[in-house]
């Protein structure tokens, strides 16, 4: 199968919601075309957090800079659920820290786009390395606590776990030290599509509810319908303001998605959390995302 | 006392050096930052937290959270120290260590205290007797068990000074103190405190000091010349000092608190059958677990003092003299050189 990469990217600016779809459209073709490359991975997480994703990078709520990726004021975003880096790799790519075309070397050896994200192959805005689940929060825990405590700036951390993922104690313990610490400049990010690699989340080990045990460990938590732009702009906007507030709190932000997300024979189905198209369903999938 | 030129400076435990190293660092830089688990009174941190209070964030009974957290501020260009038991600072955080401190080969450095038999009566859920094995085999890491409270003090300080990950461990009871300020200490470098050319005692924490106490025996007792080696660093290993001993020795004791299984004396089997095999005897818990009683009460029952390793020395030497396939006894040093 030949698989082609346009170069296009996009800048980082306040958008109206409408303006997202075209941005989120090319994401997700890309994660197909990437994993059908690779021959191996995850579809249907990546697809479902796209929506969220591209309004991280491409809203305005971050700043960064791609020419100059390890700039010193940016925000960071640790992908706790590092199995999700499809989606990372491409928004990376499309915001312009590296060419796009490297998309085609998913997973391959020597590549940049490892399995999961590793900082050891030096890929511009890639800011830690991860995919033992449980993890990234507490990394951006402390990048958050280093930027308020010790380096005193107003830098932002970011962070996408998924609901599978906060089954992992180790989340709780995370969550509890940021609350702990008045982190407000820290965002939580839960991809909540309750599929998991054996099923449904509230089958396989029920995490409900989420939002209160968020709460309960001092969150301003947000819950959003994660497909919904305008609701994913206004959190990201609450948490902006949440981060001035010095005495306040870390945010949560509980975004409802469905994986695969804009592949219908994908949609909703917890099957595709770690397989890649075949070349069939990755024309077929083309064919719906347009 | 005077044993072959060491003497008995009394005696401290290595937490303290540890404490005192990391005040030291913090004085030199000021991105030195540490961790607490809740037990810093024990492992010495609370010296830091007292001299640097804006420095010292306490994270509570959570060193999953603690170990990735020290990740974070790392990436933010911090030099994180988080402290808390052997037993948990290096099993409990595990993958913590393994994905987030080891991949991202960052500057996080675990103090890993009250390690071995010798913490005593709190028994076998706190006395660690495994974690070298586990820690030798992650990439990147360097790992660091100090001999008496002067080298922990400037093991701590040097593994704050190095770029990337380490580990350093230390014990709960006061051991005989023996190295100065001035005794030299380098990490990797594995130092020749007496030299000998019958049995090489390679010894590793507070075995160091059982380690010169035995070389003395063998050679009041039979006139033995032990070459005694300190090898503080676990990983990287000094392979030179080490194989150079193999070859002037011909045989070899290696000593520690520790499982016999993967630690110092893993290392050391490992360099040698690599390079110049020759006999070794292990000193060290012979797979089990502790138990409780007094730290050196303890250290007899397990088999930790000097008495085992001279008759390990003895053992060796025998073996060696039997004809240990593969070893060649010669005097020349140089001959080998090239092997
Ligand atoms: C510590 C750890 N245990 C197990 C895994 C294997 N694993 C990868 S993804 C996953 C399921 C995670 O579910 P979720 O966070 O909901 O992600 P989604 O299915 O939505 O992509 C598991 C168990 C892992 N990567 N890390």
């Amino acid at each position: 199968m030949i698989v082609e990469f346009d170069d296009l990217t996009f800048d980082n600016r306040p958008r109206k919601a409408e303006e997202f779809a075209e941005i989120a459209l090319k994401i997700r073709r890309d994660i197909i075309k990437s994993l059908v490359l690779a021959k191996s991975g995850h579809s249907g997480g990546p697809l479902g957090i796209t929506d969220v994703m591209t309004v991280l990078y491409f809203g305005g709520f971050m700043h960064y800079d791609p020419k100059e990726p390890k700039w010193e004021r940016r925000d960071r975003f640790v992908l706790s659920a590092g199995h999700l880096c499809p989606v990372l790799y491409s928004v990376l790519a499309r915001a312009g820290f590296f060419p796009v075309e490297e998309l085609k070397t998913l997973r391959k050896y020597g590549s940049r786009l490892q399995g999961h994200p590793g900082i050891d192959m030096n890929l511009p805005g890639l800011e830690a390395s991860t995919g033992s689940l449980g993890q990234g929060i507490s990394i951006a825990v402390g990048m958050a606590l280093s930027d308020k405590y010790l380096d005193k700036n107003d830098r932002k951390v970011f962070t996408l776990t998924g609901d599978g993922e906060i089954q992992e104690g180790s989340v709780w313990e995370a969550a509890m030290s940021a609350g702990n610490f008045k982190l407000n400049n820290l965002c939580v990010i839960v991809d909540n599509n309750d599929c998991q690699i054996d099923g449904r989340v509230h089958e396989v080990m029920s995490i409900y509810p989420i939002d209160k045990k968020f709460e309960a460990f001092n969150f301003d938590v947000i819950n959003i319908d994660g497909h919904d732009f305008s609701e994913i702009i206004d959190a990201f906007n609450q948490f902006n303001m949440n981060s001035k507030n010095q005495t306040g709190k870390p945010t949560a932000i509980i975004a409802k998605t469905f994986m695969g997300k804009g592949v219908s024979f994908m949609e909703d189905k917890y099957e595709w959390h770690g397989i890649p198209p075949n070349e069939e369903q990755a024309i077929q999938a083309l064919k719906e995302l347009v | 006392m005077n044993m072959l030129g060491y003497e008995l400076l009394g005696k401290k435990p290595t937490r303290h050096g540890f404490g005192k190293g990391l005040v030291e660092l913090g004085e030199r830089y000021d991105n030195v930052v540490v961790l607490g688990g809740d037990i810093t009174g024990s492992v010495m941190t609370s010296f830091f937290k007292e001299r640097f209070p804006e420095r010292f964030f306490s994270i509570g009974v959570a060193e999953q959270n603690a170990t990735t957290i020290a990740v974070g501020l790392a990436l933010s260009g911090k030099i994180p120290f988080f402290s808390s038991y052997s037993a948990f600072a290096a099993f409990r955080n595990a993958d913590q260590l393994r994905i987030s401190v080891c991949y991202n080969n960052v500057n996080v450095k675990i103090g890993g205290g009250h390690s071995g038999i010798t913490v005593g009566p709190d028994g076998a859920t706190h006395q660690s007797l495994e974690e070298l094995s586990f820690l030798r085999t992650l990439p990147n890491m360097t790992l660091i068990v100090p001999c008496d409270y002067q080298e922990a003090r400037k093991a701590t300080i040097a593994a704050g000074e190095m770029i990337g990950p380490a580990y350093i461990r230390f014990g709960r009871s006061a051991v005989p103190m023996f190295t100065t300020e001035d005794t030299s200490f380098e990490i990797g470098k594995a130092q020749m405190l007496v030299d000998g050319n019958e049995v090489a005692i390679i010894a590793t924490g507070l075995l160091v000091w059982e380690a010169l106490t035995a070389a003395d025996e063998l050679q009041k007792r039979k006139g033995i010349k032990a070459k005694v080696i300190n090898c503080s660093t676990i990983k990287p290993i000094d392979v030179k000092t080490i194989t150079d001993a193999a070859i002037e020795c011909g045989c070899i004791v290696t000593a520690e608190e520790h499982q016999v299984h993967g630690g110092l004396g893993g290392a050391i089997a490992e360099v040698v059958t690599k390079n110049y095999p020759v006999p070794i005897e292990f000193v060290g818990v012979k797979d089990s677990f502790g138990g409780s009683g007094e730290p050196e009460e303890l250290m007899e029952k397990f088999g930790l003092t000097w008495k085992e390793i001279y008759s390990s020395a003895l053992k060796a030497i025998e073996r060696r003299d039997k004809g240990f396939i593969g070893y060649r006894k010669i005097k020349q040093v140089e001959n080998f050189i090239d092997i």
